[in-house]
């Protein structure tokens, strides 16, 4: 692995422990009052869901049309943690809303275009499970289709009438409040960075188990059994 | 028979409900059964703490499940790949 990887294990631990101090000394939002800090790990979540789901399109494209294993295998990574990510919003959002808006989930454009969003990638990684051999393209193919929603999901909000709150929100934060989010923004980024390359590795590591398997198969035409 | 001994109840109720409904309230009574407010008291509403707690929880519970079955699979993928290249040394 990277010699960057235990660097920044321990900025992602440090960033992480101080997370729940700066988010505490963040000043209240004068509506919402207490429940508006779930603000500070909502957004980052909802950010690497949507650089997750790009990174998944871009490596799934490349594998389409230049044939780069090692471009699928980055995909898969990124893919699975659409998913993650994409669960954080979802709990976290219904939490928020319930205080704000008097209700867990409402169907306005932001949220059921999330909500479409992070069942795309699920459905990706299902079919890459369980979809049998060459279920690799057709994955792929559903990757691409979901990073093509990201721009409309980010962008639903400034355009339809909805309770979320509109994207300008983050450039017109207060002093408090913007030093608090980028701080929790940097330490989902380090630790995402940090579950993308453990996760690369293990489809790496796989891709040797597979590749171990048909040099042996090659050597013995019986074959081994497998485990 | 049966409808128009309906229709006797119904009416019956109807001109009770509507006797109560005009009955002046007395001015300074003291307040009987349910009393409507405007809003609601403070330690009423719906509190923020236990949501914003368990928003930040269920965050923690996630990333720490999720890094724990990367763990896992990690571990288990070293253990048949070093098994995996011992077979192969050994052919």
């Amino acid at each position: 692995m990277s010699r960057l990887f235990l660097p920044l294990t321990l900025v992602a631990a440090v960033l992480f422990a101080a997370a729940p101090i700066v988010v505490a000394r963040a000043p209240f939002e004068e509506t919402m009052g207490l429940v508006q800090k779930v603000f500070y790990y909502h957004v980052p979540s909802a950010m690497l869901m949507f650089v997750s789901a790009l990174i998944c399109g871009i490596a799934s494209a490349t594998y389409l049309f230049r044939r780069s294993a090692a471009a699928d295998r980055l995909a898969a990574a990124a893919g699975e943690l659409v998913a993650l990510f994409g669960l954080i919003v979802m709990m976290t959002g219904p939490l928020w809303a319930r205080k704000a808006w008097g209700a867990w989930w409402v169907w306005d454009a932001r949220l059921t275009s999330s909500l479409l969003l992070w069942m795309i990638f699920l459905a990706y990684l299902l079919v890459r499970r369980y979809g049998g051999p060459g279920s690799e393209k057709l994955a792929a193919g559903m990757a691409i289709f979901g990073m093509a929603n990201v721009p409309f999901v980010y962008v639903s909000v400034n355009y339809w009438r909805t309770l979320h709150p509109k994207t300008s929100v983050v450039m017109t934060l207060g002093p408090g409040m913007r030093g608090a989010f980028w701080f929790c923004v940097a330490a989902f980024l380090t630790f995402y960075a940090l579950l993308l390359t453990v996760r690369k590795r293990l489809e790496d590591q796989r891709a040797r188990i597979e590749h171990l398997y048909l040099s042996l198969d090659e050597q013995e035409p019986a074959g081994l059994p497998r485990h | 028979m049966k409808l128009s001994l309906v229709s006797i109840v119904m009416t019956v109720f109807a001109a009770g409900s509507a006797g109560l409904a005009a009955q002046p309230v007395q001015p300074g009574a003291p307040p009987q059964g349910f009393v409507p407010v405007q809003s609601l008291p403070q330690v009423e509403q719906l509190p923020a703490a236990p949501l914003l707690i368990a928003a930040y929880a269920l965050v923690w519970v996630a990333l720490i499940l999720y890094v724990w079955s990367l763990w896992r699979r990690m571990k288990r993928v070293e253990r048949d790949l070093a098994d995996l290249q011992h077979r192969v040394r050994q052919s």
